[in-house]
């Protein structure tokens, strides 16, 4: 039934939403729609959105109705920060495409083009209740990693969201040395970039070549350089965050969110101010570099409490284990953040950061991404009971669990393990 | 230290750094001549610190070794396990804690660190955890590099962790010996060293060293070994020639003459078959766990405990006959090839197979939540049908760590007479909001999260943004 409806779902729509959505009701839901709690809601999902929420919302009689009774349910997680989908093992470089050191491009580099769908990391995260992934490029011969994307983790053959979400900076000690070697460097690069891209084309009339960026990454910065698309800046130290808050105040226009932001929270005021989210590691509490001296796990905890939106991400292992971001959330619930905060920071808060309207919430409108979990989704002990992507219920299966079954009875007497699948 | 932003998964860092087992001699603090020469010549000056006599009334109490007792109460005196039991009648001069809806554990034990010889800052200057130099660095000691003030030993100390294993990197071949430290800051190494623990060996198959050496220098073709057949070849070369050290020694002791010329390479690996030494390898892929078992028994001695160990779950029955530990994490995976084959269910298969199952950290972040790790590893083996109480899955953090570094003796379990290595968990350690709340070493109160004045900070943090912050 399943794979039926997968193989079904090649016709997809703005968003990644499945034409061949299933209608379904689920009742009795402790429901967290991305902004508020509701006891024993029921959702109602329609052609993959959302088209009811309440606690006595009525269901079209001749719908397939899932009582949670009384379970937690929550939109698809949205991890903020991944590299899912471009890397199948990360030290096969032929496999991982995160990072492209060898080429001269920088904005001009899609990383929605590396995209595999089938990747087997895209189960893997999905059946643990991530449905939505933000992939960052890495950085290779500059400070410009290129372009990142959102898509979702149904697997199916267009499930790209956005293909071009962000371009993505650095101008922590990585920028520094992939720009000459100092800060200085990296931020004249940045400057130089900023005209290029805001004069182009009409600089590149007479020559291919700015002053930072050739003719083609000009014409692909000039979105971000022009506020019409989102800024990721990675950067830990608190000097450095102090000029990116002098960059959005001398460039209003621009759409500026932070991710790293070991020291955010010694800058915490002047962000809420600047209105820049950060999109951070909760578990960043060691001094690893001389950027990141003031690391702390209560990071999220006072940046929230100073108004700034804040989003998780586990960095660690971001190409495999970005399902992670759960076991994140509920640390920072340990370390001072409201449970409601926790899981803002895993569902509408990165939707909002990349500007992607009806994800991470469950609202009338918003697009059918449901979990199901067999209890609190923040507990290292939960796990979800049904997914949904787009009003598509999702198997939950994996290539892992795959293996887990063939090795469930090590019982070779009749034939080899091979043989049982 | 991991740069997550800058690479597709900052993973690869521990490519380099990741290694298990190392080797040590058997002869505790006091100097071990045997007719040869100095076993151990830079010995233990650990000493517990003076603690009061502490009642942890009214606990939910794991004992790490299966059990559980509701609403109990522990008591340490002297450093030591005195007592558990319901209603322990508080004597003159015991300190009473109330522990009502709190957790009391035996102390969570890494026997995969790097910290120390990989600390913050994880700058260049600090990278002493790979002696690259050459495939086979038997002759190279943890303890030398390892550097007491990385702050990641009170990060650690923050999530309960009471002892640890600090291991050489799996560059080579025989990364060097391993050092097992009490979680308690000192100026020294000598100062954190475990009293008495065995020395271990690192040794390290498959895709780390071949790549280092084999791919290693942008030449082509590069050193040896080139390939996981050179991987084998290269271990039992050592061996032979530690077989053949050892005679040397063995003829000497019977006699006399002119000792033969000390080697200290082969010092650590006559160690080993010796049985003084206890080997931790680290092995991803269970056919090259079976062949390692195979090479062992060739040679005459044990591996203690394969390290990383992803696919044990393989041949789960195969180390239950042989008696090997799996140090694992329960869901890295990916990261590399010989990790591909990664399931979240590892530790509950080996354990339910009657194997020894560990939990281990192999980074200075998963040491601070490795309750965390083994939840997730317990809770996804009752889906797949493996049932594991709590107070089993406890061994995987205590007592069986303990056991593969020869110190179960003294510690790892909550049982009269050990070492009063102990965590009080502010609810169910098996919860993602529980925090150690105090962990005592041998009875000494060395962490309170409640306490600024037992939360320690190290040279390096102190004078920076951020000292003595709650982290």
């Amino acid at each position: 039934m399943i794979r039926t409806l997968l193989a079904a779902c090649t016709a997809t729509t703005i968003l990644g939403v499945c034409a061949a959505a299933q209608t379904v009701a689920v009742t009795d839901a402790k429901l967290w729609t991305g902004d508020e709690m509701i006891e024993g809601a029921t959702i109602v999902i329609r052609d993959g959105r959302v088209t009811a929420v309440a606690p006595d919302a009525s269901i079209p009689a001749s719908i397939d109705r899932i009582d949670a009774e009384g379970a937690w349910v929550t939109p698809g997680i949205f991890s903020a920060f991944t590299r899912v989908g471009v890397v199948e093992v990360g030290a096969e470089d032929p496999t991982n495409d995160a990072a492209a050191p060898l080429s001269p491009f920088g904005p001009a580099l899609h990383l929605a083009d590396a995209f595999n769908p089938t990747a087997t990391s895209i189960p893997v995260t999905r059946i643990e209740g991530v449905t939505r992934i933000a992939v960052a490029p890495g950085f290779g011969s500059g400070m410009f990693g290129g372009q990142g994307f959102v898509a979702d983790t149904s697997g199916a053959t267009d499930s790209i969201t956005r293909p071009q979400a962000f371009t993505f900076i650095n101008l922590g000690e990585g920028g520094a040395g992939l720009s000459g070697g100092s800060r200085a460097a990296a931020w004249a690069t940045l400057r130089a970039a900023l005209v290029d891209a805001r004069t182009y084309p009409a600089r590149y009339i007479a020559s291919d070549e700015g002053d930072a960026l050739g003719r083609l990454d000009a014409q692909e910065f000039s979105a971000a350089a022009r506020g019409q698309q989102l800024m990721l800046i990675a950067v830990d130290r608190a000097s450095d965050i102090r000029r990116v808050i002098d960059l959005k105040q001398d460039n209003d226009q621009l759409d500026i969110a932070l991710v790293g932001g070991r020291e955010a929270w010694l800058v915490a005021e002047e962000l809420a101010a600047a209105d820049i989210p950060v999109i951070i590691d909760q578990y960043a509490n060691l001094p690893g570099s001389f950027e990141g001296l003031a690391s702390t796990q209560h990071n999220a905890e006072r940046l929230l409490d100073a108004g700034v939106r804040v989003a998780l991400a586990y960095f660690s292992d971001d190409s495999h284990q970005a399902r992670l971001v759960l076991q994140s959330a509920g640390n920072a619930v340990a370390n001072g953040v409201s449970h409601e905060d926790a899981l803002r920071a895993i569902t509408s808060s990165p939707a909002a950061i990349y500007n992607m309207e009806g994800l991470g919430t469950l609202k009338p409108g918003s697009i059918g991404d449901l979990v199901i979990w067999d209890g609190d989704p923040l507990e290292v002990m939960s796990a979800p009971t049904r997914i949904y992507i787009g009003g598509v219920e999702q198997s939950l299966e994996s290539r892992q669990t795959k293996l887990r079954d063939r090795y469930l009875a090590l019982d070779e007497s009749e034939r080899p393990l091979a043989y049982k699948r | 230290m991991k740069h997550g932003l800058l690479t597709a998964s900052a993973a690869l860092l521990l490519l380099v750094t990741t290694a298990c087992g190392d080797g040590t001699p058997d002869e505790g603090t006091s100097p071990a001549t045997s007719g040869e020469f100095e076993k151990n010549p830079y010995p233990s000056t650990y000493k517990p610190y003076p603690s009061t006599p502490v009642l942890l009334k009214d606990a939910t109490v794991y004992d790490g070794i299966g059990g559980v007792f509701d609403g109990h109460d522990v008591l340490l005196l002297d450093g030591n396990i005195a007592e558990i039991a319901a209603d322990i009648e508080a004597g003159d001069g015991v300190q009473v804690v109330d522990a009502r809806g709190k957790f009391v554990t035996p102390g969570i034990i890494d026997n995969h660190s790097h910290l120390g010889v990989y600390p913050s800052p994880g700058v260049s200057a600090h990278s002493d955890g790979n002696e690259i130099s050459g495939p086979v660095t038997a002759e190279v000691w943890a303890e030398h590099g390892a550097w007491p003030q990385d702050p990641g030993f009170v990060r650690a100390l923050a999530g309960g962790v009471t002892s640890m294993q600090i291991l050489p990197g799996s560059a080579n071949l025989f990364g060097g010996r391993g050092v097992t430290v009490k979680n308690v800051l000192s100026r020294t190494v000598q100062g954190m060293k475990f009293p008495d623990a065995p020395y271990t060996l690192k040794m390290a198959c498959g895709e780390n060293p071949k790549r280092v050496y084999g791919y290693g220098g942008g030449r082509f073709p590069g050193g040896a070994p080139y390939s996981r057949m050179g991987n084998v070849a290269g271990y039992r070369s050592s061996w032979i020639e530690a077989q053949e050290y050892k005679r040397k020694w063995e003829k000497w002791e019977e006699e006399g003459g002119d000792p033969p010329t000390r080697d200290l390479e082969l010092d650590t690996l006559k160690g080993v078959l010796d049985g003084e030494i206890l080997v931790h390898m680290h092995c991803y892929r269970a056919d090259e766990m079976a062949q390692i078992i195979d090479m062992s028994k060739e040679f005459g001695y044990k591996v203690t405990s394969f390290h990383h160990a992803v696919e044990s779950y393989k041949i789960a029955d195969r180390l239950a006959e042989e008696g090997i530990c799996s140090a694992m994490w329960a869901d890295w995976w990916g990261f590399k090839m010989e990790a591909y084959d990664g399931i979240r269910e590892n530790i509950p298969l080996v354990h339910n197979a009657g194997a020894c199952a560990i939990v281990h950290s192999d980074s200075d972040i998963g040491i601070q939540r490795l309750n965390q790790e083994a939840a997730k590893a317990l809770a996804d083996g009752r889906r797949a049908g493996i049932n594991i109480s709590d107070a089993d899955a406890w061994m995987w953090l205590s007592a069986n760590p303990a056991r593969s570094l020869g110190i179960f003796d003294q510690t790892g379990s909550l049982e009269t007479g050990k070492d009063a290595d102990v965590v009080v968990w502010s609810g169910d350690p098996f919860s993602v909001y529980a925090q150690a709340e105090q962990v005592y070493v041998d009875g000494a109160l060395m962490f309170d999260r409640t306490n600024p004045d037992f939360t320690p900070v190290t040279d390096f943090e102190i004078g920076q943004p951020g000292e003595g912050d709650m982290k």
